[in-house]
């Protein structure tokens, strides 16, 4: 499937509305043939941006943006060839269902018998068969949902894009919804590109994940690793939940590093710390925390439990440990964690591979 | 089922339907207390004129009133040879009883609009009268004048006896009730209604034509700009609504007059040569370029209200699909504005139909329309009943056009904001 390894490429794509200050900044970017990349980022970190001038509808102000090894940027938007889902659906009000899918078939002239064929095929895609003839109005939101995939597909584009097509759904039907898209993905091969701030939407469908701020791609790997092995601070704290020791490099050898904090010193995993004496953050997942830690983990350290938030299949804890007072662990509900109480001292430890000492904030 | 809900009652015992009702009146008392003075005054200014419009377009009292004895003396007279004596003294005991009112002036300008020539013989009457003797007057009457001794104008006077009428319905449509009591059309060269009905047709309909052609591009510009420029403008298109009327029409005097700014600008770029200057003024060039600019809000109101809540993504998504720039402005965002664009040509239409001050101004001879022609009879003729004839014409065609309207488009695709 993934036979071209830079169907979409940006080459050094930069981009401003003013003049004044970049959007995107120096973007490089690789998409292979049939993958489902998301950007990831908060609002105005210039992901949806990136988008538009993909889909042809902003122009970059500096660089090449090229599709299957054509630069695009002098083709009009209509001549791409690319399927787009619009953030609030831009299903054609005045056209049922059916004249929304016939619409893109019918500019390209294709004869009504195979046009009929394909919006069939489009919309047992997206189990619509039956709404043919209705209105966008007489749908719901996830039905207006699918029929605008439906639409973004029907002409068999070989590149999709979709801008935050989950956002007005409500969270039940948004991961139903997440799942159906990612199986359409699956089942036709085409090649998606993503744009959301929902990092869990992110996770659950990407292939790989660019996560976007301050106009720049921070990261960009698959969700686990993402996850697991956030290259900065940015990416580990906007990924999943995270908690952070700031400190001074005291020593760095073997693949480890001590960590100096206000008050004690820690054992880390050197990132993006070089040499002794850097500042740094070290960022640890709250599930790769453990209570009542065995010997074997090289960090072993006393905290009190401020505050505990039952969640029912886990228990929130947040302890004062080191002088961080927002130390978050999570603890599977078990009889055996039954010391979880208001005010208890309680022993905390981890692995120094999990903690990474990543760059200061 | 409904058995059932019928039965339901409140804790006290009070059939549900009832207390409701009972609830529900305060606030229909309420409701129609606020809207009660907009309804007196709707009543007051619109409902009982155009009633009295009606009534006065239709009304032919005041000759019945005049000759009733006349009337009761021809109720037996066929109308093919010249009335009886009966006739003639009891139109003479009528006549005599005007002189003495002083009434008979009016007489003859009611006798006139029927049949031309009432004038004279009635002046005429009244100096003889004075001399006639008892007894014999049709020999008398007869002696005065020669057309008092033709049957036309008696039957001319015998066709204002009904108390209402519908002549001047007809007048409008330059036809009238000839002698044989058919309708026919006036002569080729005395039509001058239908003339104009068409004119105020075909400048109403061109100057639609002219505002949509106009106010799409800048409703559209209105309604995409950003803020800043789009506020900027909304002030130049409303800015002719801060301005009077009157002022906006003088000022196209002056620009389109034959020494005027415009005339001048096409002599300065050799356009035109100076002792050629086209006339662009008193004629329904006037009437078109005034009309267009003063209505044109009208229309760029109602269709930038419907363009504002075009989402900007459908056009993308039509482009994004494969669509050519026109083929998505023409088969997503032109539908899409239909609303606007039935509401605006709708009101623009209407009141240009309807305009009177700026033809009347620039307008010229050529370029004056059925309300100018309204004007000139109420003002001029003083014959107000053919003016609230040529009145309620004009507002049963605009009703005509609306019903057409609600037929071809319908009324509830109308958005006018």
């Amino acid at each position: 499937m993934a036979s071209k390894k830079d169907f979409v490429k940006f080459d050094k794509v930069d981009k401003s509305y003013d003049g004044k200050v970049l959007v995107v900044k120096d973007l490089q970017l690789d998409i292979a043939e049939g993958e489902f990349v998301t950007m990831l980022g908060p609002s105005g970190s210039g992901k949806t941006t990136c988008l538009m001038m993909l889909a042809g509808f902003e122009t970059p102000t500096h660089g090449e943006i090229y599709l299957d090894g054509k630069a695009i940027s002098s083709i009009p938007p209509h001549k791409r060839g690319i399927g787009m889902v619009f953030q609030n659906y831009a299903l054609f009000p005045h056209m049922t269902v059916y004249e929304n899918l016939a619409f893109p078939l019918r500019v390209r002239k294709i004869p009504k018998d195979e046009a009929d064929k394909k919006i069939d095929k489009a919309l047992s895609m997206v189990s619509l068969q039956g709404f043919a003839s209705r209105m966008p109005g007489q749908l719901s939101g996830g039905q207006q949902q699918r029929v605008a995939v439906a639409r973004s597909l029907v002409f068999d584009p070989q590149l999709v894009l979709m801008d935050e097509p989950l956002g007005a759904l409500d969270k039940n039907l948004r991961e139903s919804m997440q799942y159906e898209i990612k199986h359409i993905h699956e089942s036709i091969g085409v090649t998606v590109v993503y744009v959301t701030h929902d990092q869990s939407e992110a996770l659950t469908m990407s292939n790989r994940i660019a996560v976007f701020n301050d106009g720049k791609v921070q990261q960009l790997s698959s969700p686990d690793e993402l996850y697991e092995k956030p290259v900065n601070s940015f990416v580990a704290e906007f990924i999943g939940e995270n908690n952070t020791f700031a400190g001074e490099v005291s020593d760095i050898s073997g693949g480890k590093c001590k960590v100096k904090l206000s008050n004690a010193e820690i054992l880390a995993n050197p990132i993006s710390v070089k040499v002794k004496g850097e500042r740094t953050t070290v960022s640890l997942r709250p599930e790769r925390a453990l209570i009542n830690p065995t010997s074997k983990m090289d960090n072993i350290h006393g905290g009190k439990i401020e505050e505990v938030i039952y969640h029912g299949d886990h228990t929130r804890v947040r302890i004062n440990l080191l002088g961080n007072s927002d130390f978050i662990l999570k603890v599977p509900n078990s009889s055996s964690n039954l010391d979880i109480k208001l005010g208890n001292e309680i022993k905390i430890g981890w692995n120094s591979e999990d903690a990474r000492a990543l760059d200061p904030k | 089922m409904s058995s059932e809900t019928k039965q339901i009652l409140t804790t006290d015992g009070i059939p549900l339907e009832v207390s409701l009702k009972k609830a529900e009146k305060k606030n229909k008392i309420k409701a129609f207390l606020l809207v009660a003075p907009l309804l007196f005054f709707l009543i007051i200014t619109y409902v009982f004129p155009i009633g009295d419009m009606l009534f006065r377009s239709v009304d032919d009292k005041m000759v019945t009133q005049m000759l009733p004895k006349t009337f009761k003396a021809m109720e037996s007279w066929d109308g093919q040879e010249l009335p009886e004596e009966e006739v003639f003294a009891a139109f003479h005991e009528d006549f005599i009883k005007l002189v003495e009112d002083k009434r008979e002036g009016k007489l003859s300008t009611q006798l006139n609009y029927t049949k031309n020539g009432f004038k004279s013989i009635i002046k005429k009457l009244r100096r003889a009268s004075k001399k006639f003797e008892e007894g014999n007057y049709k020999e008398q009457i007869m002696s005065v004048h020669k057309r008092w001794a033709d049957v036309e104008y008696w039957r001319a006077i015998q066709r204002r006896a009904p108390e209402f009428t519908g002549q001047k319905y007809l007048k409008g449509m330059d036809m009238y009730v000839n002698e044989e009591g058919k309708i026919v059309s006036v002569e080729e060269d005395r039509r001058i209604h239908r003339v104009l009905w068409l004119r105020t047709l075909e400048i109403a309909f061109f100057v639609t034509v002219f505002c949509f052609l106009m106010a799409y591009p800048i409703a559209h510009l209105l309604a995409t700009l950003p803020m800043k420029y789009s506020n900027l403008l909304m002030i130049c298109v409303l800015l002719p609504f801060w301005t009077s009327l009157l002022v906006r029409t003088a000022s196209w005097m002056i620009l389109l007059q034959q020494q005027g700014i415009v005339n001048d600008f096409f002599v300065g770029i050799g356009l035109v040569a100076d002792d050629n200057r086209p006339e662009m003024m008193y004629n329904k060039t006037g009437s078109y370029v005034a009309m267009t600019q003063i209505l044109l809000p009208f229309m760029v109101l109602p269709l930038y209200s419907v363009m504002k809540t075009i989402s900007p993504s459908l056009m993308r998504a039509g482009k994004s699909l494969g669509g050519t720039p026109f083929v998505a402005f023409w088969k997503v965002y032109f539908p899409l504005t239909i609303p606007g664009i039935g509401a605006g040509c709708l009101l623009v239409f209407i009141l240009a139909i309807g305009y009177y001050i700026t033809p009347a101004l620039v307008g010229g001879a050529s370029g004056t329309l059925i309300s100018n022609q309204i004007a000139f009879h109420m003002k001029s003729t003083l014959d107000w009943s053919f003016a609230s004839a040529m009145g309620l014409m004009l507002l049963s065609g605009v009703l005509v056009i609306y019903w057409l309207y609600n037929k071809i488009v319908g009324i509830d695709n109308i958005k006018l904001g």
